[in-house]
């Protein structure tokens, strides 16, 4: 809300030399914040000038300028020398526009004044061979809505030479531009505001509403026919009419500048006024064209797939939500929101019906949302306004289109409908000091409400609260608390710490999330924050398979680019693009991890229910609240490019590999206890051959590995690439409360290594598990060669193991080492027909 | 070498004659003295004490002696002997330190070479500082409560005051799920946490819930649709503003610093009644008289906006099914994003969310 402080003034007794940051800091602190404190900026001698002579010169660059000499009264320097015209006292000045003649008034900067629009101080300077002590201002130079380009030409008579244009141009003017929450509709008026200014100032208000109500309609040939069918819509409905309007009688100039400083634009005297009594009232007015009107003006719901122009010109299609106001043919107002193009006020408009009304708020707000149409009058009627003023405010209308546009106010109003009357609040007298923690007494607490314009009354320990008809929003106790409290003040809360119950501090799940993004870094990744959207095109280029259930995304309705339709499945599709612009910004090696949630919807779509909110639901409504969400497991995801050794001086490095992104998914699982196995696996966006499955308890949680060419390709990434993805919930889940107890033992190790032939294409990973199982004294197996080539038979390869052999309670004997070595060659063989090599 | 004495006659056996074990003691000592390095040495070892050294071979004689003057002989061997053996430990001592000495000088390396073979991991500061924040929650007892990110309608709006035509409802520029009657939407805020909680625990509740939040935000340098919160509810029998007060004033001081401090200002939230927003005494200039006026941060204000906070709006309890008349509230919002925005003068915000590695690094694991 724009609120031009000279216009505030007008409502509310300011404090003499109260500055305007003053004023605001007190309306900040009272709930009206202030976002800024608009100003022209401008500065210096500003000053109306009568142009006495202009000569046309024409210059070599093929300009015309004119040479002037203007009379700026009191301003006037007669020693400028190569004056034409000197004779008379003025200041010469040279101007490039032509818009304006000899006799014109004109706005003349004089040298000193700072224009903020051009960003220099004016000054005399010489210039096409004259000194132009001035410049004559254009309405764009000064800020001025309206035709910007040319030259501004005052009306005759409007001021005499010499008269501070600042002043008369109302350009010292200061506007505070105040954030008004939605709980604040009153205060999206000057009346609203003025009122606040004068509680929060202790200074008196005098309310512009203040003029003696009309209650009852009354006959006449200006109270146009209205039948309010659907009272529940529009609770109150009041209209006036006024005819013989001078179509071309302009709007005054401190109207039309008032309605500007607000913010609106400056149309017509009709509309001028309407907004004008708007931004007053703050109830939004409507006029109609009565030569456009035919027949009764009714109010109603539209009927379904109705259809209106609105003034904005959009063609609307209505549903039977949306309140209408309909003459004989159809809409021809979208009620409370926007009126109808087809009887809209023109410059031609000499009859005019003047509407105010009452609109349920509620209403407001679903059609306003649904039409996607956010208007002056929508923006206050859905806040909810002062439901006594319809009859004030179209007199109100009438007057100034009277006074100012030489109409007639036609006898007769129509007034249909009651305002309703604000419910009273009941509350315990103590209920603003408990809530606010300030001790205040119940006079403060009356005070403080009344000043806000309640009815109080105190019976014991009960406060029986009546809120003024401009307070919808006073419904609960609580809400009157925070009207003691902006009274009492905000500043005036003490600061105390409560004292919880001892708490059982994080959860598993979060340690586990913390040690997993420790041991991430650990690796030498880098975390990054994705945004969780994505869309076919990922996973095109990752490749996956058009029935691959990561294409089912949880899709949204308003996305912000249709690129990302949805919601992610998998934390590939954020970190691939993050490698990208990694990459394409010269880094090399580039380890980048990310821990998050993917969406993955449910089988049929479940929809949410909507309760009400007088109870809370039971446990079967909130269990089916929740089913009814697609699942968000988080996931820990990587993607590694370039060197995980770098190359230096020591000697080469080593390039990021498929078991790298293995080994961390390893350690991520080993770091909470988890036993995960590694099985080979096809997946995308892995290469086929290079793409383990993480398995635990037999479920795949994960993969990890080398991603596939096609797709590195399709990302313009890199080759050799790896990534790896795995749920952390299932890990998470599958971490024991205590980890493994440690045992060992102290007596001596014996080591045998054992070379074993198997097929080329066995896995070697499971065969230590083999191995080590194989006998109880053999503590571990661990791989330490793999070998194909002439030594062994084609088709084959040899894997070299180390057994460590130890027994708990005694140093192993020859014969002890000899049956664990023959207990692995056996168990090598039978699980993966291994030979021992010779 | 002499024959066995057989006879018990005085027998002298020339080796062992005492000028002639001082011989052999004294060649031994010139050889050890001699030696420079360890593998000369271990020969002088062999040739002077070892088996077939002289002194070795003359111990063999003793039994050829008197026995009345065996014992005489054996003490002047072992005498010669033992200050031999000294004499080479002594001298393997120093030529052992020499050596390692000389290997140590060979050894030497330019310790200022990089050695940055190794890639360092790093954590980015959404991450931390919410972990931060969340420590200094848990230090006073509350603790951290989670939800899901795509979540009912009900629970994003309904439940917290925000009925189907609530002005705020389009102040939060909401992400719907497809379709419309899902009546699902991705959290604008971390406030549905709050209900869930009051939902599934009964009081005194006292819970802080950082998470990633989503509106309907272009992104541009101080706007992103995707950003992260920390809301704190706390719900129990006479809680008041004041102790929103205090625990927030707690809450900028272990963020902040000591002297950090807080101040309300009105506002509306549906959730809260009474409502305000929360500023920060200016963490740069502290709002000191001599320095608040240049102070870029508070552009002079002395101030910077922090969050919004307010008393727990009754509707909210009842919806959630916490008795109103036994219990009161408070609840309290900050942006995470904008505390490291503002923290770490980030002119653009989008610095955060498009994973440049040199973003987060300088971050390293703990804030």
């Amino acid at each position: 809300m724009r609120v031009p402080v000279s216009w505030l003034a007008e409502y509310v007794d300011l404090p003499e030399g109260l500055s305007t940051e003053a004023l605001a800091a007190r309306l900040t602190a009272f709930d009206l914040k202030l976002e800024e404190i608009v100003s022209s900026g401008i500065s210096g001698p500003l000053v109306v000038g009568r142009v006495l002579s202009l000569v046309k010169e024409e210059q070599k660059n093929g300009k015309t300028i004119n040479w002037c000499r203007v009379d700026v009264g009191a301003h006037n320097d007669d020693s400028v020398p190569d004056a034409p015209g000197d004779d008379v006292p003025s200041r010469g000045i040279i101007c490039g526009a032509h818009n304006f003649v000899e006799g014109d008034l004109v706005v003349v900067s004089l040298p000193g004044t700072v224009l903020p629009a051009l960003g220099f101080e004016i000054s005399a300077r010489k210039t096409y061979g004259h000194v132009s002590d001035g410049m004559i201002c254009s309405g764009a130079e000064l800020g001025v809505p309206g035709d910007a380009s040319g030259i501004i030409v005052l009306e005759p008579g409007a001021a005499e030479p010499g008269d501070d244009a600042i002043a008369l141009l109302g350009l010292g003017e200061q506007v505070l531009d105040l954030e008004v929450n939605p709980d604040r509709a009153y205060a999206l008026s000057l009346r609203g505001v003025a009122r606040d200014a004068g509680i929060a100032l202790g200074v008196p208000f005098h309310d512009p509403a203040d003029v003696e109500a009309v209650t009852v309609a009354t006959p006449g040939p200006g109270a146009y026919p209205v039948d309010v069918q659907d009272p529940a819509a529009c609770p109150v409905f009041a209209a006036v009419t006024v005819s013989g309007l001078d179509a071309t009688a302009p709007t005054p100039a401190w109207l039309a500048r008032r309605v500007e400083l607000a913010g609106m634009r400056s149309i017509s005297l009709a509309v001028d006024v309407t907004n004008y009594v708007m931004l007053e009232l703050g109830l939004p007015i409507h006029g109609y064209d009565r030569s456009l009107l035919q027949g009764t003006l009714v109010v109603r719901r539209a009927t379904e797939g109705e259809q209106l122009t609105t003034l904005d010109g959009t063609t609307r299609t209505l549903t039977s939500e949306d309140a209408v106001v309909a003459d004989d043919r159809g809409p021809v107002g979208l009620g409370g929101v926007m009126g109808g193009e087809q009887v809209e006020m023109t410059p031609a408009t000499t009859d005019i019906v003047v509407e105010a009304a009452v609109w349920t708020a509620s209403m407001i707000a679903r059609t306003a949302r649904t039409q996607r149409l956010t208007s002056e009058a929508a923006k206050r009627n859905e806040r909810g306004v002062d439901p006594t003023l319809p009859a004030r405010a179209v007199r109100r209308v009438a007057d100034l289109l009277v006074e100012h546009g030489g109409a007639t106010l036609e006898e007769g109003l129509t007034l249909l409908g009651e305002p309703p009357v604000p419910a009273d609040i009941t509350l315990d007298v103590g209920l603003p000091a408990r809530i606010t923690g300030v001790d205040v007494d119940t006079v403060t607490v009356v005070e403080a409400l009344e000043a806000n314009g309640c009815a109080v009354e105190v019976d014991h320990d009960r406060l029986t609260v009546t809120p003024p008809p401009w307070r919808p929003d006073l419904t609960d106790p609580y809400d009157v608390v925070e009207d003691v409290l902006r009274v009492v003040g905000y500043d005036r809360v003490p600061s105390i710490i409560p004292v919880a119950p001892a708490g059982r501090g994080l959860t598993v799940a979060q340690k586990l999330r913390r040690r997993a993004g420790t041991v991430l870094a650990g690796e030498g990744l880098v975390e990054v924050k994705t945004f969780p959207f994505a869309g076919p095109a990922d996973f095109d280029r990752m490749g996956l398979p058009a029935d691959d259930v990561r294409r089912r995304q949880v899709l949204l309705e308003n996305p912000l680019s249709a690129e990302d339709p949805g919601m992610t499945t998998t934390l590939l599709s954020g970190l691939l693009r993050s490698l990208v612009l990694n990459i394409g910004r010269g880094h090399s090696d580039v380890l980048l991890t990310e821990t998050g949630r993917v969406f993955l919807p449910r089988e049929g779509g479940a929809e949410a229910p909507i309760y009400g909110v007088d109870r809370r639901p039971t446990e079967d409504e909130l269990d089916a609240l929740t089913s009814a969400l697609p699942d968000q497991p988080h996931h820990v995801g990587l993607v590694m490019s370039g060197e995980r050794v770098r190359s230096g001086w020591a000697g080469p490095g080593r390039a990021v590999s498929w078991a790298d992104a293995v080994a961390i998914v390893r350690h991520l699982a080993a770091s909470m206890h988890v036993d995960v196995t590694v099985e080979a696996a096809e997946h995308a966006p892995w290469h086929p051959g290079r793409c383990a499955a993480i398995v635990l308890r037999g479920e795949v949680i994960g993969h990890a590995g080398e991603l596939h060419p096609r797709v590195l390709k399709a990302y313009g990434l890199p080759p050799r690439v790896v990534a790896a993805e795995v749920d952390l919930d299932a890990l998470i889940e599958a971490s024991p409360a205590i980890g493994p107890r440690p045992a060992f033992s102290s007596y001596p190790v014996a080591k045998e290594d054992l070379a074993l032939v198997v097929d080329a294409s066995q896995p070697a990973g499971p065969l230590a598990d083999v191995l080590a199982a194989a006998s109880p004294l053999i503590e571990s197996a661990r791989l330490f060669d793999v070998y194909a080539g002439e030594q062994v038979p084609e088709g084959k390869k040899s894997l070299a193991f180390s057994l460590r052999l130890r027994a708990p309670d005694r140093t192993l004997t020859d014969d002890d080492i000899k049956g664990a070595r023959e207990a692995a060659v056996t168990a090598a063989r039978t699980a993966s027909d291994a030979t021992l090599r010779t | 070498m002499s024959a066995p004495n057989s006879s018990y006659d005085p027998v002298e056996v020339t080796s062992l004659r005492s000028d002639e074990i001082e011989r052999m003691r004294d060649e031994a000592l010139a050889a050890v003295a001699a030696a420079t390095t360890l593998d000369d040495l271990k020969q002088v070892r062999i040739d002077h004490v070892g088996d077939r050294s002289p002194i070795a071979l003359a111990n063999r004689e003793i039994g050829a002696l008197q026995p009345q003057a065996r014992k005489e002989a054996g003490q002047r061997v072992g005498q010669a002997r033992g200050v031999v053996s000294k004499a080479l430990a002594a001298r393997t001592a120093e030529l052992e330190a020499a050596e390692e000495e000389t290997a140590l000088v060979a050894e030497a390396v330019d310790v200022t070479l990089p050695w940055d073979v190794s890639p360092v991991g790093a954590r980015h500061p959404v991450t931390t500082l919410s972990e931060h924040i969340a420590d200094v929650f848990v230090a006073m007892g509350w603790e951290i409560a989670e939800g899901p990110e795509v979540e009912a309608e009900w629970l994003n709006f309904d439940a917290l005051n925000l009925g189907p035509d609530h002005p705020a409802r389009t102040m939060q520029d909401t992400f719907w799920v497809t379709p419309e009657r899902a009546a699902t939407v991705l959290r604008t805020h971390t406030s549905p946490v709050q209900a869930r909680t009051m939902l599934t625990r009964t009081p005194p509740i006292y819970v802080a819930c950082p998470g990633r939040v989503f509106r309907t935000d272009e992104l541009d340098a101080t706007h992103s649709p995707v950003f992260h919160q920390v809301e704190g509810l706390a719900i129990d029998e006479g809680l008041s503003m004041a102790h929103l007060k205090g625990t927030l004033d707690h809450f900028a001081r272990a963020i902040y610093g000591d002297g950090m401090t807080t101040r309300f200002r009105p506002s509306y939230f549906p959730f809260t009644e009474p409502s305000a927003e929360m500023d920060l005494l200016c963490y740069v200039c502290h709002n000191e008289p001599d320095a608040v006026a240049s102070c870029r941060t508070c552009k002079g204000e002395g101030w910077v906006e922090w969050g919004g906070c307010g008393v727990v709006n009754p509707r909210v309890l009842v919806a959630c099914g916490v008795d109103p008349e036994r219990y009161s509230g408070f609840a309290f919002g900050i942006g995470i994003d904008r505390t490291i925005t503002s923290r770490y003068d980030i002119a653009d915000l989008r610095d955060l969310f498009d994973g440049d590695i040199r973003f987060t690094e300088p971050f390293g694991v703990e804030l």
